[in-house]
């Protein structure tokens, strides 16, 4: 049997005496999608960021092919696991041009080919060479948010943990950014941990699902699951049933 | 009449570069009334908004054939005047509530001192009055929240607690720019409804900027559909489902569904006879 591409077990993390994240136990298969919902506050970025290495006081275990991770983790794990941040404008350096953004990961790793990398990871974000000597604040949100997807796959990582990866985006925009998602998911074989609190996002680009509230994972299952309406904790189904009501047009 | 805006005009000068990035746009805005202006990214639904607040750089002209606020001339009042009316009369919800947090102050001082701009009371009122709104937008732990710093806070708690300070003072006209985009559904659910309520006992009027269609179907009264900084239609918001633009047509055929799977999902094809047409 093959370990899985990501396993935390008993994940706990605190901010002084308040524990925000109890106990979450997890598996993600290596080229499957898992999604993570739940109320506002309830622990979801906190999770992914500790599953990111940017958090360094948790406990419990969290294994990457099966080799557990220490709180601090060595370089060479940032080639394996990227993260893509909740906000876009946030997470860019605003100084920066869009080629120092996208090569910095290239330099302190002492890549080659930087200008053919550079080049590879906007084709793949659909994004024109002509972005590459403007500043963030010169994109659209669109943009910005694919130039985030294209700094984490430069590292040509095998996870990619997103943190609501399109609800600063329009629709059209949204649609776009969710196919590139999935169609690199195909060609690069990647595994995703996603955090979305938009159930039709989540359906659309994951396999299974967990639901957070109030630190805890209360309930895990399957999108087909989700689909046909066989979720059982009443967090889930208030989820389901609000999204369904937001969804509808009239 | 809360809001009356005809001709709209908005040009951005860059190093002799000049950009009309809102062209012509035209509305009214009732007490009572909820209008969402929804559109793309880059469809110029902020600076519409802003400019309605004065809150445009130096760099942009703004010109309109008529732009009131409860009779109230924006494009003549003084910018003190202005100052008054914003976070006062007027409420405005800013995209990035994260930023328009101050970070070195605690959430609750900075509720507070909103309260006290236009309401007498002492600071211990003013401190209850921010309770009771982080209370009304549903955050669980309003204690602990009016202590934090707002790095300390999730971002839909941030969100939440920029409401809460645009409600403070009581506005008549409450703009909310994506207000709910980070918040999870029940959250959202409860947020809507609290503005709801707001509109209906504090004969608010609501200006929504969304870019989620079937929210806004489900919440506005009419709705104004923006693509590169012109109005292509204006409508009922219950009749969002059955709209006749291609355009805004195309923006509700590229969502996923939670029903069913959908394989790789239409993105938008523009035609530029769009701006055309309107041109006429
Ligand atoms: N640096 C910090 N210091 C103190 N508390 C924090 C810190 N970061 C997060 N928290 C708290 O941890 C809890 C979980 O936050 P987290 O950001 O993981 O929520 P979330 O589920 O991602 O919510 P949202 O959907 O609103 O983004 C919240 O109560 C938050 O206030
Ligand atoms: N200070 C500025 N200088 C030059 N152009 C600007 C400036 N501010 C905004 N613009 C341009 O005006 C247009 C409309 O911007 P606006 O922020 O209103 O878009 P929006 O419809 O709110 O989009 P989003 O959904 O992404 O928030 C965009 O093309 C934008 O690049
Ligand atoms: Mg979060
Ligand atoms: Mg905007």
């Amino acid at each position: 049997m093959t370990n899985p591409m990501i396993d935390v077990q008993d994940l706990r993390i605190a901010f002084g005496p308040k524990e925000v994240v109890k106990g979450v136990t997890l598996s993600v298969p290596a080229g499957e999608s898992f999604g993570i919902v739940g109320e506002s506050g309830s622990g979801k970025s906190t999770v992914l960021r500790a599953l990111a290495g940017l958090n360094q006081h948790w406990t419990g275990e969290i294994r990457f092919e099966g080799a557990p991770v220490a709180s601090k983790r060595p370089r060479a794990f940032f080639r394996k696991v990227q993260m893509v941040f909740q906000d876009p404008f946030g997470s860019l350096h605003p100084r920066q041009t869009i080629d120092r953004i996208l090569s910095e990961f290239l330099s302190v790793n002492g890549l080659d080919d930087v200008d053919g990398r550079v080049n590879r990871a906007l084709d793949a974000v659909a994004l024109p060479q002509s972005v590459r000597f403007r500043f963030p604040h010169q994109l659209s949100g669109g943009q910005r948010q694919r130039v985030a997807i294209a700094r984490a796959l430069i590292a040509e990582p095998k996870v990619l943990l997103l943190d609501e990866p399109t609800s600063a985006l329009d629709v059209s925009v949204q649609a776009e950014v969710l196919n590139l998602l999935g169609r690199l998911r195909k060609s690069h074989g990647l595994t995703y941990v996603m955090v979305s609190h938009n159930m039709s996002v989540v359906a659309h680009l994951c396999d299974r699902l967990g639901v957070m509230q109030h630190g805890e994972m209360v309930e895990q299952l399957s999108v087909t699951d989700l689909r046909a309406r066989r979720a059982t904790h009443p967090h889930t189904r208030e989820l389901v049933e609000l999204g369904q009501a937001l969804a509808s047009t009239a | 009449m809360l809001v009356d805006i005809e001709n709209l005009r908005i040009t951005f000068e860059n190093n002799g570069k000049r950009f009309e990035a809102v062209s012509g746009v035209s509305f009214k805005l009732e007490a009572r009334q909820k209008l969402a202006i929804v559109g793309e990214s880059g469809s110029g639904k902020s600076i519409t908004a802003r400019a309605l607040m004065r809150l445009l750089p130096a760099q942009a002209q703004v010109t309109a054939d008529r732009m009131l606020f409860d009779g109230i001339d924006i494009l003549s009042q003084s910018e003190r005047e202005m100052r008054k009316l914003r976070g006062g009369r007027a409420g405005f919800i800013l995209q990035d509530p994260k930023y328009s947090l101050n970070p070195v102050k605690t959430i609750g001082n900075q509720i507070a001192e909103a309260w006290l701009t236009h309401n007498k009371g002492s600071k211990k009122e003013a401190r209850d009055a921010a309770l009771n709104l982080l209370e009304q937008v549903m955050i669980r732990d309003p204690q602990l929240v009016l202590n934090a710093y707002p790095h300390e806070i999730s971002g839909g708690m941030g969100q939440r607690a920029m409401i809460a300070m645009m409600l403070a003072p009581n506005p008549s006209l409450l703009i909310a720019d994506e207000p709910t985009s980070a918040l999870d559904a029940s959250v959202q659910a409860e947020i809507l409804r609290l503005i709801d309520e707001l509109v209906d006992t504090r004969d608010m009027g609501l200006l929504l900027i969304s870019h989620d269609l079937p929210l806004v179907s489900n919440f506005c009264d009419k709705v104004s559909v923006m693509y590169m900084g012109q109005i292509m239609e204006e409508l009922a918001a219950k009749d969002l489902a059955q709209a006749a633009h291609p355009y805004t047509k195309g923006l509700l055929n590229c969502l996923p569904s939670l029903d069913e799977p959908r394989g790789d999902l239409p993105v938008l094809t523009r035609d530029p006879q769009w701006l055309e047409e309107q041109a006429q």
